[in-house]
């Protein structure tokens, strides 16, 4: 009989196979070739080493923003405001890198701490609100992100720069950018930030998994109620969990701040970065470990496909629609199950 | 400047912000109405945006003048079919209905931009030829005072739109349908036990938002973006579901809360001729709605109660 963990382990597996083959019938119906538009996809991703270290790179903030959505959702709450997090944390990781001086040990940390503090005060409103007064937290996650998006922006220009599209370079001392990792994958922008995402994915596991704080959130997050009787402050767990969830995703803001970019250009649109997060979190089962791999293959498909129009002539939105199709087949997870289990039987 | 000028510099405009969003706000209230979240609202938008455009590029030289007309009613099928992926997922394949909404929202945005691709060999289409025009009413427009304010330089979209939401309300309040569907949505099984069919409603209800996200996006497009690419539709979906939320799952609250988005919209726009504005920064204009939304529902809006099944799969036989 299948167990419980093994569906949880082939259900992503073959959604992410039927992904791929959705894909592959969508480029022969227009007249590709699907075997060069996946080797082109491969190539692009893993085929040399800079492309290998643009992947890693990319991987990094969706690691981020994946843990933070997952973290929201083990604890019942819908974060759709991790692209307002990124945001704030990437302000404000560039503004301390840019404004102070200091030695690296103590400059580096406190950037990194900044954008965690930001991230946690963008996710601290809409959990207050949810807390306190009941009020949904998608609706208030939607709005923060468009506050997130015009604040910062003027910001850049009144205070990051003087009347420029782009704020200050961040000062050395505060960079996660590494020339040995740089020469290593012949000068693609990958940095130290990957270590810092693992990192942040074991503390993750370790806190939902294996502490009282964390069995506390994950009760709320299966029955308010029935923790409440059980004596858990509801309200305080629904708080504490949307304050993590900003920190993580603030996190990777500072990724790009102080990592992939070393500044912060004004946003006329979304980064996306926290939108996708939501496709990773759900990916990878909302649990830490699986998120890692998620973000990994988000990582992947998305360097990988700016490979495909000039290597295959395939547009590159078809990475898009095989990462839509993906998330499909997850959500309809119960009918792959039946179907496996269909299958099972007849093997008797 | 007089108070007549400044009304009449922001009613037109709030009103054409807004109609997409209410239209894209009813699909909402049917669906989520039903019992079937509804985060692919902005999907919905992006196909029937898309769609529209297309088709109305297509088809100019063919319908002349009634163009935007029947492509915003092509739209409105398009959406209506794509939505049916939504339904079959959160219905029959019994999938979390936010992670298939958000499927769609990626699979529109996906589609859309690779056919752009493939047909117009760019990420953009060309400017639509046949989009809506403003006009003045006839005699309505020559009443003085209101004339001037409500029938003059306006899209009829908008008062579709507004007919529309009196329309919605009439069927989900004063129609047995309109019971059927709310009552599979606050408890379905005893919607079941009564006869319902619970299955087929939420169908029906998700095909209703495909439709009326169809033609917001459509109308979207041929009123204000005027052509499809990667930027047409950013988050319009998304303030059409918090316009939903804001107003309580009721149409006319959703037409309420979509007239307010769409005034507060209008007003970073046109702010540089109205005083009193002209010297207040830019920032504090483009925050504005999304401030005041979350004023107004952490003060006077108070506890929003959902539909009381929203969101779960209904498996018939568990109890």
């Amino acid at each position: 009989m299948f167990t419980n963990r093994m569906f949880n382990i082939l259900v992503p597996v073959i959604s992410v196979l039927l992904g791929l083959i959705a894909g592959a019938i969508i480029m022969a119906a227009f007249g590709y070739n699907p075997l060069s538009g996946y080797q082109a996809l491969w190539d692009g991703s893993f085929g040399d080493i800079y492309y290998f270290g643009e992947t890693i790179r990319q991987v990094t903030p969706y690691i981020f923003t994946g843990l933070a959505v997952a973290f929201a959702f083990r604890s019942g709450l819908f974060n759709i405001g991790a692209e307002g997090q990124v945001i704030v944390g990437w302000l404000a990781a560039v503004w301390v890198g840019a404004a102070f001086d200091a030695p690296m040990i103590i400059h580096l940390p406190l950037a990194l701490l900044a954008s965690a503090l930001a991230g946690a005060i963008w996710g601290f409103i809409p959990g207050l609100l949810k807390a306190k007064l009941g009020v949904h937290e998608v609706i208030i996650t939607i709005m923060m992100n468009y506050i997130a998006l015009h604040v910062s922006n003027a910001l850049i220009r009144s205070v990051l720069s003087e009347n420029q599209d782009s704020s200050d370079p961040i000062k050395e001392s505060a960079s996660l950018a590494s020339n040995w990792l740089m020469e290593m994958t012949s000068f693609s922008r990958l940095h130290y930030g990957i270590l810092i995402a693992l990192f942040v994915a074991v503390i993750m596991w370790f806190l939902l998994e294996k502490t009282s704080a964390g069995f506390e959130l994950r009760s709320v997050g299966f029955n308010q109620h029935a923790s409440q009787y059980a004596g858990m402050n509801v309200g305080k767990n629904i708080i504490l969990a949307m304050v993590i969830s900003g920190a993580f995703a603030g996190l990777g803001g500072a990724m790009e701040g102080l990592g992939t970019f070393g500044y912060m250009p004004t946003h006329s649109a979304f980064t996306n970065l926290g939108f996708d997060g939501i496709a990773v979190a759900l990916l990878g089962g909302n649990n830490a470990f699986g998120v890692v791999l998620a973000a990994i293959l988000f990582g992947t498909l998305k360097i990988g496909a700016l490979n495909m129009p000039t290597a295959a002539d395939v547009p590159s939105e078809l990475v898009e629609i095989v990462i839509a199709l993906i998330i499909f087949f997850v959500a309809s997870s119960y009918i792959i199950r039946w179907v496996l289990l269909r299958f099972k039987k007849e093997g008797k | 400047m007089g108070i007549l000028d400044i009304l009449q510099s922001i009613i037109p405009p709030a009103m054409f912000f807004s109609a997409p969003l209410i239209f894209t706000a009813l699909g909402g209230v049917f669906s989520e109405r039903s019992g079937v979240v509804n985060i692919g609202l902005e999907g919905l938008m992006v196909m029937g945006a898309f769609v529209g455009v297309v088709f109305n590029l297509t088809f100019a030289d063919v319908f002349g003048a009634a163009t935007p007309w029947i492509s915003i009613l092509v739209a409105m099928v398009v959406s209506a079919v794509f939505s049916l992926i939504h339904a079959v997922a959160s219905v029959t394949f019994r999938a979390d209905q936010v992670v298939s909404g958000v499927a769609i929202n990626f699979l529109a945005l996906g589609l859309g931009v690779f056919l752009t691709k493939q047909w117009y060999d760019k990420g953009q289409t060309d400017m639509v030829s046949q989009p809506f025009y403003t006009l003045d009413i006839p005699v309505l427009s020559d009443i003085p005072v209101l004339g001037t304010l409500f029938f003059q330089n306006m899209y009829l979209t908008s008062y579709l739109a507004i007919i529309l939401a009196i329309i919605a309300w009439y069927i989900l309040y004063k129609t047995p349908f309109g019971l059927r569907l709310r009552s599979v949505g606050e408890h379905p099984m005893a919607a079941d036990t009564n006869g319902i069919n619970v299955y087929a409603m939420r169908y029906v209800a998700v095909m209703i938002s495909g439709a009326m996200g169809g033609l917001g996006g459509s109308v979207f497009a041929l009123t204000i973006a005027l052509n499809f690419s990667q930027s047409t539709i950013v988050g319009q979906g998304f303030m059409s579901l918090a316009a939903v939320i804001f107003g309580k799952w009721h149409p006319l609250g959703a037409m309420g809360a979509a007239l307010f988005f769409g005034f507060a919209q209008s007003l970073s726009v046109i702010s540089s001729s109205i005083p009193l504005l002209e010297d207040v920064p830019q920032i504090y204009l483009l925050i504005a709605p999304y401030v005041l939304t979350i004023l107004a529902l952490a003060g006077f809006i108070g506890r929003a109660e959902a539909p009381k099944a929203n969101g779960e799969p209904y498996i018939k036989g568990s109890r």
